[in-house]
């Protein structure tokens, strides 16, 4: 089972696309798995002969539980070949990562698109053996400070959670929380109010929370508001552990806007370009020569990524929101760019988004110009370092040549890693946006 | 062709862009973009499944006289 999302400890698998004796090439989809992100298609990176599916439709398993065995079609598969999972690490395990490491059962991500890295600040560090005994003693890993390497989460992490989570406790007087606990109070709905904190000075711990009951909700979520519940989950960490700057820069999209125009006159209907499509190569190109901001954040420390994929935030009509990634957003003509984004951002409405599409973001794009705001401060999405938020295009007073005239601008921010990045990087990095938008013709 | 047929047809197209949306829920004169939440690649969208559904073709410069089902109804009419 893939995580597909940082706060992912399990998902139901809804569908088998394939049978035991299908022939299967990197790529195909070879199941459906329920998330709180709603249905995602899982695919297979490595081509083969299914020889046993593991795990029934219907049945939820935890992140790392093996689905599959891919072998050669004669029985030989490897032990427990987690066709899914090793599918996932690979697509997603950055160039820059020794290949000889240990590929984590975990593969990482944010709440909605999970980054390119092998570790992250966004999914715990453990073993398939360690996320199968967690969830059999219902310790969320999240709340789980690691013993092993690098903060990985051993058995005994979570045996000793388990058991301190029973502890007696000491009735604290007003809320003190720390952050993780208060991320999996959320996560799992707990009311802080109603916990008994046993920290210094009565301040609620992870331990706690796991400890306390959870109230049994009136009536089964709904898949909108599991995933609003997720990325509260996701976006409360992101915002207790990154320490964001921002930077922005009024961007005048004139030229940009009037090649878009000249363009779409000379183009059939089913071609044309919405401005949209120039930002977000604008983006990609402009991370070319600022690689410090398309990078994910890894344990301690950030690793580049060598690809640039731009994750689309597409909110979703039903409510919710994802951000699956374009693949090499700075390659390709604009056209194929286009057909692409209008391919991704149907699908993603339509809730048929692949587990690569899911995982593979190395930084995220979200505009909310269309519904008017001047400007978004976005929130990163772990383990991604940076996000660019777009505001409304709007005729604003401009200064070309001494005379002030009205102008098509927008503002554009970039929200960014303090731990990976600093602000003159930032500003640099709009800078090259503006500049590049300045010559759409080049995007 | 009537404005029934063109209604009927106007609704396929957007159906096929927003599917969640049901058509009772569509008004001739809401605005298409606030009350069912479109957005510019929806409405290119849309634009394009026009095109192909009945050979109109809706220029750029003209998205703003469709923004509504009924402005896009009589929009349609005057040219099929």
């Amino acid at each position: 089972m893939p995580s597909l999302g940082a706060d992912m400890t399990a998902g139901t698998l809804a569908k088998w696309c394939v049978a035991v004796g299908d022939t299967v090439s990197q790529g195909d989809i070879i199941a459906e798995v329920e998330t709180d992100k709603g249905l995602i298609e899982v695919e297979v990176f490595d081509a083969g002969v299914v020889e046993k599916l593991l795990v029934p439709e219907g049945e939820k398993v935890p992140v790392g539980t093996a689905l599959a065995e891919i072998g050669t079609g004669t029985g030989s598969a490897t032990a427990a070949v987690t066709a899914a999972v090793t599918a996932a690490v690979t697509a997603t395990v950055p160039a820059t990562v020794p290949a000889a490491g240990p590929v984590p059962a975990s593969v990482p991500g944010s709440i909605i698109s999970a980054g390119a890295s092998e570790v992250d600040l966004g999914g715990p560090m453990a073993s398939p053996a360690v996320r199968r005994r967690a969830h059999e003693l219902d310790v969320a890993l999240d709340g789980v400070r690691g013993s092993g390497d690098h903060g990985r989460i051993t058995l005994d992490d979570v045996r000793g959670v388990a058991e301190t989570s029973a502890a007696p406790v000491a009735l604290s007087d007003r809320v003190r929380i720390s952050p993780y606990a208060r991320r999996i109070a959320i996560g799992r709905g707990v009311d802080i109010a109603e916990v008994r904190g046993t920290g210094p000075g009565g301040a609620i711990q992870a331990s706690d929370v796991l400890g306390a009951k959870v109230q049994a909700p009136s009536r089964p979520a709904t898949p909108a508001e599991r995933m609003q519940r997720a990325i509260a989950v996701a976006m409360t960490r992101a915002n207790d552990e990154i320490p964001h700057y921002y930077v922005e820069q009024s961007v005048d999209m004139g030229n940009a806007l009037a090649w878009l125009r000249e363009t779409n006159a000379s183009l059939s209907v089913s071609e044309r370009l919405v401005s949209g499509v120039l930002v977000l190569r604008a983006v990609a190109r402009a991370l070319r020569k600022h690689k410090k901001l398309n990078a994910t954040w890894q344990g301690a420390e950030a690793v580049p990524c060598e690809e640039i994929h731009v994750g689309l935030a597409v909110s979703l009509r039903g409510g919710g929101l994802v951000a699956p990634a374009l693949r090499n957003t700075d390659e390709g003509s604009l056209s194929e760019l286009m057909a692409r984004m209008t391919d991704l951002v149907a699908r993603a409405r339509a809730g048929t988004l692949r587990s690569s599409e899911m995982t593979s973001a190395t930084i995220t794009l979200t505009s909310l110009g269309e519904r008017g705001v001047e400007s978004v401060t976005p929130i990163i999405f772990p383990p991604q370092v940076a996000i660019v938020g777009c505001g409304a295009t709007a005729e604003r007073p401009w200064v070309v040549d001494g005379q002030v005239v009205a102008r098509p601008v927008m503002r554009v921010t970039l929200g960014a890693d303090h731990r990976v990045s600093n602000g003159h990087q930032g500003a640099r990095f709009l800078s090259a946006l503006d500049r590049l938008l300045q010559e759409p013709e080049k995007l | 062709m009537t404005s029934d047929e063109i209604r009927a047809t106007l609704l396929a197209c957007l159906s096929d862009v927003a599917p969640e949306i049901a058509d009772e829920e569509i008004e001739d004169d809401a605005d298409l973009r606030d009350e069912l939440d479109l957005d510019s690649m929806d409405i290119l969208r849309w634009v394009q499944g026009i095109h192909k559904a009945l050979g109109v073709e809706i220029p750029e410069d003209d998205y703003d006289k469709i923004t509504t089902l009924g402005d896009a109804i009589a929009y349609v009419a005057a040219r099929v």
